[in-house]
């Protein structure tokens, strides 16, 4: 980085840690926190439309789709998050293979399950043995995000229907008595409205989605926590900036990183609260009429 | 894979108490095409004694922790409020995981030696090892967040009903004990069982971060994810451990569901707040 | 179980013109110095590295690194993630009965027991005894009466030892040799135990029968010109035991 990192073990202690924090596996570490944040822009949008189907099954009035939204929505709630993520991207990849299999090798007379293999025709490998790299690092990091988004949905889904319960009955009849129809009703005045009252919920799942993106690493993802780990181990002879064990320090970078993300965060959500409240029949919208007064 | 009930009742034999050390059943784990279901059923139970124990002291210490923290910050004093609303930033604002490798490398920091008070030299090495270090992690975290929950339900607490216990003459300790205290926890409740699941349910991540396995005793996602890696196979470990967390949720619902009717027992039965197997996700 | 990685360090090697030949992945660790880590510029070196490059060029394969946590190392070479490990593995049995080996390019590592100096020799019956985990000295501590306590990376069995958490490590003596070198007498050998297994080689899917005749030719025409013996000094000193 710098010209004069050329011989590392002669420098003095500031130039020492300049390079030593600039080099290329430092640069891993600083590349892997926007791993972490576009995880976190890609997963909320995607679990907040899962959410959204979620709680149209649960409210709807079909049975089959009520029972299968309820089942989803509460599913998630008895068992630990970690487990759905150590389980699905697992399971859909060999779900995924499995299917690709049967469609691209139909000839294939050996079974699938042999033993402890799991073993596909080189066609069915997803992604293709052959494909670049790149490929790879997609498809390991999209069953992250979609595991992701199927947990974070959940969540959100009870969040959507609770703030979808909320908004006053009387306006929704207020609507139906202009001749609205059920869909009319829905479009124009429950989902304009219901935001106000999901926003409490969505943020706090938003305070959780944040919370939970180290588990990135569990998938073998190179995240922070990963980096961490890595960089801060001790380096013996073997590399050219030798140090003793620094786990310590680098968790606690890891930990103001996550400080500093779910500060930030709240600051925003304070912020959008203030504005989404302006002008409602809720007790913050209220708090804001007597106080503009 | 077939199972006969001979080598399933040798299984739960060798296995059922795995979890709590090698002498309580057998030396090695079931490696690769060694492993059938029942290993992995009563393997993975044996492992719960982990989620348990962790979940139920760190709950019931935290309990006391997050009441004072809680006083604390609803305290006018600044120098009591301050830390108490420092200590609830740093253990809700930052990831359970983080926390557990950043207090595990710090712990290891601690003198090999022991720490020397007068006469006496305290052993340190014992705080790195599960069993205490992580408990000491949870300990801390679900303070923070029942500190919040009570934080919330003192501030929610009745005027008319505070001015009732002036009225009938109490102050300081006795008026806390018998109209404050039972009334903030009553309103926390509901809250405070969510929580307990969410910290039940966090009790797995203890071996997956920095605390290592000592002969291979660990909890039940730790088993789980052992044989998921041995067979290859994910659709029998997971969805068990799955299943026992269900019903360890169910139960611990329930129970918290009798504490809940007994805090709501003088009110009128419309009032009373109901427990339910309603998922709300508030943490 | 299967852990995917998403990395920044890989080498692709071979030129642009061999991009419609199949590509063999080759697995490594990338946490295990002097046999495969990351240098500081994020790039996978050692002494495998080296090595896995050669043996490629000389077999005219095209070859990608990909690095895997150690703990899932066999399960996703059984599963197909990569075609080949070369991750400091020693061939034993029990690991010959899941995946298949070339013949060793590395002679059977002494294994060793490291602790903080002066540790008496009797931990090693009774004591705490740090390891890797699904590694061969897990293994070997397992059949000892000693207690066992185990680690996904090799580095924090050190740090273990260090730290008090453990009285002593077992593990490949030229892993240990410079943490014991540069710790200044305050690690220090116990003793040296030969392992079972055939020395260090690369683990294969035991279908794939030609691939592993080419690496084992690829293996035999570095033992004959003295490449291998070359590398062998190169990453691990005079005083490592050479192929005759």
């Amino acid at each position: 980085m710098f010209a004069f990192c050329s011989d590392p073990a002669t420098l003095p202690q500031w130039q020492w840690m300049a390079c030593y924090l600039t080099t290329g596996s430092h640069f891993a570490l600083y590349r892997s926190v926007l791993v972490v944040l576009l995880l976190l822009a890609l997963a909320a949008p995607l679990a907040l439309g899962m959410g959204f189907l979620g709680a149209l099954a649960v409210r709807s009035g079909n049975l089959l789709l009520k029972s299968i939204g309820t089942i989803y929505v509460s599913m998630v709630r008895g068992v630990p998050d970690i487990i759905f993520f150590l389980f699905v991207p697992f399971a859909i990849d060999q779900g995924v293979e499995y299917a690709r299999h049967r469609i691209l090798c139909p000839d294939w007379d050996q079974p699938v399950r042999q033993g402890n293999d799991f073993i596909v025709c080189a066609a069915a490998k997803m992604p293709l043995a052959t494909d670049p790299l790149w490929v790879h690092n997609v498809w390991g990091f999209s069953l992250a995000l979609f595991a992701f988004a199927l947990v974070f949905g959940a969540f959100a889904a009870n969040t959507l229907n609770g703030a979808m319960n909320a908004v006053p009955r009387a306006q929704l009849e207020t609507g139906e008595a202009y001749g609205m129809t059920r869909r009319q009703t829905f479009r124009r005045i429950l989902l304009p409205q219901m935001w106000v009252y999901a926003l409490p919920g969505l943020s706090n799942l938003w305070m959780i989605l944040t919370k939970a993106t180290p588990l990135l690493f569990l998938l073998g993802i190179q995240d922070v926590v990963f980096w961490a780990r890595e960089l801060g181990g001790q380096k013996t002879g073997h590399y050219e900036y030798t140090h003793p064990d620094w786990r310590v320090w680098y968790f606690l970078g890891v930990l103001v990183f996550y400080l500093t993300l779910t500060w930030v965060s709240q600051r925003g959500f304070d912020r959008l609260m203030r504005k989404l409240n302006h002008g409602q029949a809720t007790a913050g919208g209220e708090a804001q009429r007597k106080a503009a007064i | 894979m077939s199972v006969d009930f001979a080598t399933c009742a040798e299984s739960f034999h060798g296995l059922i108490l795995r979890s709590l050390g090698r002498d309580f059943g057998d030396r090695l784990l079931p490696r690769g095409l060694e492993i059938n279901v029942c290993d992995q059923v009563f393997l993975i139970a044996s492992g719960l004694v982990w989620n348990v124990y962790l979940a139920a002291l760190a709950l019931f210490f935290g309990f006391f922790l997050a009441t004072a923290i809680a006083l604390a910050k609803s305290s006018e004093t600044r120098w009591l409020r301050s830390p108490a609303e420092a200590f609830v930033f740093i253990f809700r604002g930052s990831p359970l995981f983080v926390q557990f490798f950043f207090v595990y490398e710090a712990l290891v920091l601690l003198p090999r030696a022991g720490i020397e008070i007068g006469p006496i030299t305290l052993d340190t090495q014992w705080m790195t090892r599960a069993w205490a270090g992580a408990l000491f992690v949870l300990f801390l975290n679900t303070s923070a967040y029942t500190a919040e929950i009570f934080h919330g339900a003192l501030k929610s607490v009745p005027k008319g009903d505070l001015e009732a216990a002036d009225a009938y003459g109490l102050t300081g300790w006795t008026k806390f004990r018998r109209v404050t205290w039972p009334t903030m926890l009553r309103l926390a409740w509901p809250s405070y069982t969510n929580e307990a699941i969410f910290l039940l349910h966090a009790t797995t991540l203890v071996f997956f971060s920095a605390f290592p396995a000592w002969q291979q005793m660990g909890d039940a996602l730790y088993y789980a994810n052992y044989f998921a890696a041995q067979t290859f196979n994910p659709f029998i470990a997971y969805p068990i451990v799955g299943l026992y967390f269900v019903l360890m949720t169910l139960v611990l619902i329930g129970g918290f569901g009798v504490v809940n009717r007994r805090l709501n027992r003088h009110l009128p039965r419309a009032a009373r707040a109901r427990l339910r197997f309603r998922p709300h996700y508030i943490r | 179980m299967k852990k995917l990685v998403l990395s920044a360090a890989l080498l692709a090697l071979g030129s642009s013109t061999a991009m419609a030949q199949t590509v063999t992945r080759l697995g490594t660790e990338g946490a295990y110095p002097p046999y495969n880590y990351l240098d500081e510029s994020n790039q996978l070196v050692g002494f495998e590295i080296d090595l896995g490059n050669e043996l490629c060029a000389r077999a005219q394969l095209t070859c990608e690194w990909v690095q895997n946590d150690w703990d899932s190392i066999i399960p996703n070479l059984v599963g197909g993630n990569y075609d080949v490990i070369m991750a400091g593995m020693n061939a034993t049995e029990a690991r010959a009965e899941v995946i298949a080996f070339s013949q060793a390019y590395k002679l059977p590592d002494p294994s060793a027991y490291m602790a903080l100096a002066g540790t008496d020799m009797s931990v090693m019956e009774d004591g705490v005894i740090a390891a890797q985990s699904n590694t061969m000295q897990a293994s070997m501590v397992s059949d000892t009466s000693a207690t066992l306590i185990e680690f996904p990376t090799a580095d924090e069995t050190i740090a273990a030892v260090r730290n008090g958490t453990a009285d002593a490590v077992l593990a490949d003596r030229d892993f240990l040799v410079t943490y014991v070198e540069e710790s200044n007498g305050e690690l220090e050998f116990l003793a040296n135990v030969t392992p079972p297994g055939a020395g260090v080689s690369i683990g294969l899917r035991q279908s794939d029968t030609e691939l592993r005749a080419t690496f084992d030719a690829a293996i035999d025409s570095m033992k004959a010109d003295g490449s291998l013996n070359a590398l062998l000094v190169q990453w691990f000193g005079d005083e490592v035991d050479v192929f005759e």
